[in-house]
């Protein structure tokens, strides 16, 4: 209902990113979830609109724009299918590391080819013992040489075995705790790299999440993100600027359940009128209007506020990522409300919402995680 | 590799057609138009091209300059320049009159290896227009092509026929129909190109920048007069039956017999 005073670059994006959700995605998306199988199609037609391009700078043959196109991309693409959206952003997230940290060599060689999406990334933290508490990572990489040799496991790694890139946060120096740690790019032919088994996922089924094993995987010492002891800084700050991107989903995937919802309830003929007469059902969707307008509004403007290159942005992106992914799963469960029996059906696009924005609350730092951050980012701001 | 030239065509959205009682000809200047559905394969396999030969890409319309937004959407997709051919006399042009357009045209763009069109239109349903626009221009057509590459200099084809597939090799410049179904997938436009495109200037060629002879245009040059466009419509009737069950089945039995649904 808010009106946005989007460029005109901005508005030939959204209606390019809405061609290709038309005819590529919402004739399949539900196809894809229901037999849980990842199409390169809809990915292919992202690479060739450019639009894995969107965040890389111009002088790697990408767009040069910031987070917020990133998010207005990620939104409307969410709109129709998260699975979808979810190998799109987390290549966003696979990407960001050598744009924040690489060197001019590791841009030159990697950044072109993400740009055109002829790679695509993939950010591998969690381990099967480490989630939210990623300090506790086993995987190790020690340097022998001219390389390092990387052993180890990473687990639920979105886009495993389809991705190109793999940055792989891994302990160089177990005596040194948070500080031991360094980021490294894996490609994916790399010796004793390999790809575990497909999970079997609740939502964002047309995405692809893998483990990922490290048996003496041997790269050159060039791969090595930023310096050795860096690598939860460089994980840390990725997911500073990728968190947003979540809440963006989470802003797609919830307008697309009310617009459902409500075109279920306005034409739903019960007690002789529509649904939607009854103050029950209306007042829901006036609900689900003031909380998506205000997570856009928060998505928005926090994206703006990394793009005037702010220097402290985990609050105000925790802030964005947990709002708006915890109204996306109110209202996709309230749109299943809304529509009764329909709702639960898997005929009906709503129940894959409601499934899709369960991660959304757990991935990229649970919203537990998330509350953490902006408590301690509080007390430094208030202090 | 001399350039690449597509014929793509704007046909009226389905459910706005509008037809002129007086020419019989579909009112396009006051439609929304859309690239003809076909059409979309013969660029797909342009851009194929074009990325494998690295060769020069020219789209060519004509039509009203309503055409103008399709012919951006060509240069989104990779096309390297647009040509729209705009003029009063060319409207009530038949397929003989259209292709005497796009030949001359296309001689005016020479020299060029390679003349690719979508299979036929929507609207006008004739699939004429390459074939008449090769033999105006005195070259080989293929039509119904689904896959074209080069080998020696000679274009190799492969052709779907009713009765499976044809592979034919042919020395160009040619003109070549596209299958609707040559590709699995097409690519939507490119966002760079989308960008740019506000920057770059369409052609716009009228019959006086062409050459061309006045009584081969319009409706003058069209021996296909449209008599009459009717809308089918498609009754569906039901009949009731009344009476007792089994006088109903008697009844109903007859019915189905007259109609031959059954046999005796």
């Amino acid at each position: 209902m808010i009106q946005y005073n989007f460029t005109e670059e901005q508005k030939i994006l959204i209606d390019l990113i809405k061609q290709i959700g038309e005819e590529y995605i919402k004739p399949y998306a539900l196809e894809w979830d229901e037999k849980e199988i990842y199409d390169e199609k809809p990915i292919r037609a992202l690479a060739d609109a450019d639009l894995f391009g969107i965040i890389i700078p111009e002088d790697y043959g990408g767009l040069g724009w910031g987070s917020f196109e990133m998010c207005l991309a990620v939104e409307k693409l969410s709109y129709y299918c998260g699975g979808v959206s979810t190998t799109y952003a987390a290549s966003f997230l696979g990407s960001y590391p050598i744009l924040l940290f690489g060197n001019k060599e590791q841009k030159e060689k990697y950044l072109p080819d993400i740009a055109k999406g002829k790679k695509l990334c993939a950010f591998a933290l969690t381990e099967p013992q480490a989630g939210s508490d990623a300090f506790a990572i086993k995987t190790t990489a020690k340097k022998e040489g001219e390389f390092y040799i990387l052993n180890g496991m990473k687990q639920w790694i979105t886009n495993g075995g389809i991705a190109d890139i793999y940055i792989v946060i891994a302990v160089t120096d177990p005596s040194k705790g948070a500080r031991g740690a360094s980021a490294f790019i894996v490609e994916k032919n790399d010796p004793g790299f390999s790809v575990g088994k497909k999970e079997k996922k609740l939502g964002l089924r047309a995405s692809v999440t893998t483990e990922l094993f490290f048996n003496d995987c041997k790269i050159p010492k060039n791969r090595l993100l930023a310096r050795e002891g860096m690598g939860f800084i460089v994980a840390l700050r990725t997911l500073d600027f990728g968190r947003c991107g979540a809440g963006a989903q989470a802003l797609g995937i919830a307008q697309a359940a009310m617009e459902v919802s409500l075109k279920h309830a306005t034409s739903r003929i019960q007690f002789g009128q529509p649904i939607y007469n009854f103050q029950a059902v209306n007042h829901t969707f006036a609900d689900m209007a003031v909380k998506i307008e205000a997570a856009r509004a928060l998505i928005y403007n926090v994206a703006k506020f990394i793009d005037s290159g702010a220097k402290e942005i985990s609050g105000a992106s925790s802030i964005a990522k947990c709002f708006a992914t915890d109204i996306a799963m109110w209202v996709t469960e309230r749109a299943i409300q809304m529509m009764g029996g329909f709702g639960y059906m898997r005929d009906y696009p709503v129940q894959k919402y409601f499934r899709d924005a369960k991660c959304l609350q757990i991935y990229e730092g649970t919203n537990e995680i998330q509350r953490n951050i902006i408590a301690r980012e509080l007390i430094k701001y208030y202090k | 590799m001399e350039k690449l030239i597509v014929c793509i065509k704007g046909v009226p959205e389905p459910g706005s057609v509008k037809v002129d009682p007086e020419t019989h000809a579909l009112k396009r200047e006051s439609m929304e138009l859309i690239l003809n559905p076909n059409d979309r394969s013969a660029l797909e396999m342009a851009v194929r091209l074009k990325n494998d030969y690295n060769i020069e890409l020219v789209v060519i319309s004509m039509g009203p300059p309503n055409v103008i937004p399709l012919l951006k959407h060509a240069y989104a997709l990779g096309v390297d320049q647009m040509v729209l051919l705009s003029d009063r006399a060319f409207a009530g042009s038949d397929t003989l009159a259209t292709s005497y357009v796009l030949a001359e045209t296309i001689k005016k763009l020479s020299p060029f290896s390679l003349v690719l069109m979508g299979l036929k239109s929507i609207d006008g349903e004739t699939a004429q227009v390459p074939p008449e626009t090769a033999s105006l221009l005195g070259i080989p057509s293929l039509t119904n092509v689904k896959s074209l590459f080069m080998e020696d200099n000679k274009w190799i084809a492969i052709r779907e026929t009713e009765y499976g597939e044809e592979e034919v090799e042919v020395e160009g410049p040619l003109v070549c129909s596209v299958s609707p179904t040559a590709f699995e997938y097409i690519r939507p436009p490119s966002l760079k190109r989308l960008l740019e495109v506000k920057n770059k200037e369409t052609i716009v060629w009228q019959a006086g920048d062409l050459n061309l002879d006045s009584q081969r245009l319009g409706l003058s040059g069209s021996p296909t007069q449209v008599v009459e466009v009717i809308e089918k419509k498609i009754e569906t009737k039901g009949i009731i039956l009344e009476g007792e069950p089994e006088e109903l089945v008697e009844k109903l039995i007859e019915v189905l017999k007259e109609k031959a649904l059954i046999k005796n």
